[in-house]
């Protein structure tokens, strides 16, 4: 019952809001309101029960958009001020995943402006190879489309719900469709669409498809680009419910932040107030192209083995695991199969709910190498290093970058770097600590997080930093983290924190206590100048008026003086010297 | 006690001087100013230093006190020599003239005085400095004998003269002298009972000297009084709060000294003053209305109890204040009020002067 009244709100509200939009804003101000004496009440007599037929015939799919519908927040829209900056995100995470996968060195152009102080229209433009026409409307116009899913490989997407969850969230706060511009070479026309989900059934409907025009404006309000400026690329548009904060926590923080990350773009944005920030690239090279691996077989769950047993093309269950999964050699397939007391030619999608338990089973205790690591695109302490520096000014650098370890089958690795001292950073106060998961910045659910937790746990005070129990380190100081993987665990669907798996925990910690260490030899180092020089000064300061005192007292005249300071000054440095 | 401090201070720079040009690190040596380097000797009735004492070399990390504590010396001497006074407060605006060895606060030029004091042994007014408080005052059948201090001329201060005010204690009392036929001194904690006392007339009635201490007696009131009752040879008799802070804090200091000023005790105490009242068992004698006792009162009892040579050595005391830690409250000398405001002058004074053999040690 509950599953159902959940659709029928939701359908209501989806018409409700179509309507809204129709109508002109007086009328709709205008009209009757339904009331609630009106309403006719509920009937006192005994209640009629609906037959099992009855229930039947209400019984329907829900679809994914519609749950969404209802549950924005899962995927970050849960206020204006972050469905701004999580509809930004989407796209900029599409945007940079499209140019690196085509092996284009990304320009990025965001343009944030307000057409209301609660509407917001966002553009996010890239030079990536663009998109083929006929995939347009299904990208944006449908939740849970997308190449990343089913594959196994470090990329900022993962599910292929954000960029047409944020295309729902604009058409369910503004009535506007989203829009898509894109060109995928010189010589192709470039087309622009306006697409809207039909909710209901989770597809896109597709509001108009034309060709560019080359002479309309630009997202940066020079020409609109993508066919005239750029060869290829993609422009998304969107006009969304939305309110706009500085600061850390904020669009502008992130668009920052995911320059420190991605030392290897350039990015220009323009925010509502009109400022112009431009981040440019300080990296020439792309980074390493991440590889696609398949999942090994200590990583996968009881249900995600079901339903790869249903939809592999492998003929049986020994070829399946062979094929389907990483460091399964025919041998190792033949004994895990063995292990399970299934026989060899056994058709995967025949396998019954026992046998798959089996062989699962089977495949936990099985000794199996660890899957291949080499698949990660680490940042690198050297750019990690330079992303920093691109954007706090500091007196010190540190950075390392683990190499990878693994989590329940899945590699990744752990990087950390540090920018500490100098006059910009406050000096008095906790420390700024920026998160990354594969290059994207992670700005809410801190505490949440694992990368805070093991901060939290790391004892910095044995690298000469101030920390309360409990609390973050005090100190004028920028953390960074960043987790790669190929399936970075999320504690939500909206990617805003790290799971504490226990393997990642420890990576983290022995980052951080490799950059902490770097940190003490400086702090120290630093410590010990200050301090000899505060005695030298000590020294020149205050044995002149011990012979001030003794010329007064003993009447002694000023060479004598002079003397007794000098001899002073000579024995007191030199057993300074020794100390 | 009126032996000038300028020899001790010449050879003590002069030792420093030598040290310093045979290419060794000087000290001083100081002794240690807490209650557990004192001893109490009980014949001559005051706590004495003992011999435990800290020694400052110079260091590197000492040389900032080090140069302050020469450069107070030096002001010492100046002031000793050239016959002059400098209050604490005076100075430290002196050394404001020091550049870096200035003190930034009063508290620091305060500890760096008390250091040279301990040091030489010697009172803080034998070095030129002065405090700022109030010596305490004087009403009753006494006569001061001091000097003008233009002429030098002897000046005759009667006290009985002062109406419903008082004579006041100056600084330096070394050079006073008295005449006096009164039977005892009376010293108060309180103005207000002091005041009480002069307006009617106690001291003519008890032929006696009242002097009121106004809390813990500064030291040019212990001096006052140690002098007047040595000279005149009468009893002194104590009256303040039946609390541990008037039992410990003040009557203590008053009869035996301190533990921070050990170094002069022998001057400023009082071995022959009596513990009056309000005693604990008089709590229970006269009915007189009580408060609880504070923790932090709790607290000063049993650290009495615990590490103060004068309690330890005192049975009666230990019994009493634990008595009073036992009762839980304490009694303010006014709460005798509450059997009318003259009762104190009528009955409670009259009854206990009768019998002094019965006054706490």
């Amino acid at each position: 019952m509950a599953k159902r009244q959940l659709e029928l709100i939701a359908r209501e509200k989806t018409e409700r809001t179509i309507k809204k939009k129709s109508a002109p804003r007086a009328a709709s101000k205008a009209a009757p309101k339904p009331s609630l004496k009106a309403a006719p009440r509920p009937s006192p007599k005994p209640i009629v029960r609906l037959t099992a037929t009855d229930m039947a015939a209400r019984q329907r799919e829900i679809s994914v958009s519609e749950f969404f519908t209802k549950n924005r927040h899962l995927l970050g829209f849960d206020s204006p001020a972050k469905a701004l900056l999580t509809t930004v995100k989407e796209a900029v995470d599409n945007a940079l995943d499209a140019c690196e996968e085509a092996g284009i060195l990304p320009d990025l152009v965001i343009v944030i402006s307000e057409i209301t102080e609660t509407r917001y229209r966002v553009v996010v433009q890239d030079n990536g190879p663009g998109i083929v026409k006929a995939q347009i409307p299904r990208i944006f116009g449908q939740l849970l489309y997308g190449s990343k899913f089913h594959t196994l490989r470090q990329a900022r997407g993962q599910q292929g719900i954000g960029i047409s969850a944020a295309g729902m969230y604009g058409q369910l706060t503004t009535g506007k469709p989203i829009r898509i511009a894109s060109r995928t070479g010189p010589t192709k026309p470039g087309h622009e669409f306006e697409i809207q989900i039909d909710t209901k059934r989770n597809q896109p409907v597709v509001v108009s498809d034309r060709e560019l025009n080359e002479k309309e404006p630009g997202p940066d309000g020079e020409k609109r680009a993508v066919a005239r400026t750029m060869e290829h690329g993609t422009r998304v548009e969107l006009e969304i419910e939305a309110t706009y904060k500085k600061g850390r926590h904020s669009v502008d923080g992130y668009i920052e932040q995911t320059a420190i990350a991605n030392p290897h773009a350039s990015v220009t944005y323009v925010a509502p107030d009109g400022e112009r920030h431009e981040y440019a690239r300080v990296a020439q090279e792309l980074p390493k192209a991440p590889l696609e691996i398949k999942p090994h077989p200590h990583g996968v769950e009881l249900g995600i083995l079901l339903k790869m047993l249903h939809e592999t093309k492998a003929r049986n269950v020994v070829a399946f695991l062979h094929h389907d999964f990483s460091r399964v050699s025919g041998p190792v397939a033949e004994e895990i199969v063995k292990a399970a007391g299934l026989p060899l030619t056994m058709s995967p999608p025949k396998a019954a709910r026992e046998q798959a338990e089996a062989l699962y089973k089977a495949i936990q205790v099985a000794k199996l190498m660890a899957p291949q690591s080499n698949v990660l695109s680490p940042i690198g302490d050297e750019l990690l290093i330079e992303g920093l520096k691109k954007q706090v000014t500091a007196d010190f650098y540190a950075a390392t970058s683990r190499s990878p370890s693994v989590y329940r089958g899945n590699p990744f690795l752990v990087e950390a770097a540090l920018a500490y001292g100098g006059g910009h950073l406050p000096a008095d106060e906790l420390i700024t600590m920026i998160r990354f998961a594969n290059r994207v910045p992670l700005l809410y659910q801190q505490s949440a997080c694992a990368i805070t937790k093991s901060v939290l746990q790391t004892s910095w005070k044995t690298y000469g930093i101030q920390q309360s129990r409990g609390a973050l380190p005090a100190a004028p100081m920028v953390l960074m983290v960043h987790i790669a993987s190929v399936w970075v665990p999320f504690t939500s669907e909206s990617k805003e924190a790290v799971a504490s798996y226990p393997e990642i925990m420890k990576e983290i910690r022995l980052a951080l206590q490799d950059v902490g260490r770097k940190l003490g030899l400086y702090i120290r180092r630093g410590l010990r100048e200050a301090d000899a020089e505060k005695k030298r000064s000590y020294i020149e300061k205050y044995i002149p008026h011990i012979g001030i005192a003794l010329q007064e007292i003993l009447g002694i005249d000023d060479k004598r003086k002079e003397k007794v300071c000098a001899t002073l000054k000579d024995t007191l440095e030199r057993s300074r010297n020794n100390e | 006690m009126s032996e000038s401090v300028v020899p001790k201070i010449k050879k003590e720079a002069k030792g420093i001087e030598e040290s310093i040009l045979k290419k060794k690190k000087p000290s001083l040596r100081f002794p240690i100013r807490s209650l557990a380097n004192v001893r109490y000797l009980a014949k001559e009735g005051y706590f004495e230093i003992r011999g435990r004492k800290k020694e400052r070399t110079l260091t590197v990390n000492t040389v900032k006190t080090f140069a302050q504590t020469l450069r107070m010396m030096a002001l010492s001497k100046t002031l000793v020599e050239t016959d002059d006074i400098a209050t604490k407060r005076e100075a430290y605006y002196v050394s404001k003239n020091w550049d870096e060895a200035r003190f930034l606060e009063q508290t620091e030029s305060d500890t760096v005085m008390d250091d040279v004091e301990a040091l030489f042994e010697v009172n803080r007014e034998q070095l030129g400095f002065v405090p700022e408080e109030k010596g305490g005052d004087v009403a009753g059948n006494l006569v001061v004998i001091d000097k003008d201090p233009n002429t030098g001329k002897a000046i005759r201060i009667d006290c009985t003269k002062f109406g419903s005010g008082a004579y006041s204690i100056p600084i330096s009392v070394e050079d006073l002298k008295f005449e006096t036929k009164a039977k005892f001194i009376l010293v108060i904690e309180t103005a207000g009972m002091f005041q009480r006392l002069v307006k009617h007339g106690y001291w003519k009635k008890a032929n006696c000297i009242l002097v009121s201490m106004g809390g813990v007696p500064t030291r040019a009131c212990r001096r006052f009084i140690r002098r007047l009752a040595d000279m005149q040879k009468i009893p002194v008799y104590v009256f303040v709060d039946g609390d541990p802070y008037g039992i410990s804090n003040i009557y203590r200091t008053f009869k035996v000294g301190s533990g921070n000023a050990a170094h002069i005790n022998e001057f400023f105490c009082v071995p022959q003053a009596r513990f009056l009242g309000i005693t604990p068992q008089d709590i229970l004698d006269y009915k007189l209305p009580t408060h609880p006792l504070k923790e932090v009162d709790v607290k000063r009892a049993k650290d009495a109890l615990k590490n103060d040579p004068f309690f330890l050595h005192h049975k009666e005391w230990a019994k009493a204040i634990e008595h009073l830690v036992s009762m839980g409250v304490r009694a303010e000398q006014q709460a005798l009020a509450a059997h009318g405001l003259n009762y104190v002058i009528d009955k409670y004074l009259p009854d206990k002067v009768a019998h002094p053999e019965k006054f706490l040690p």
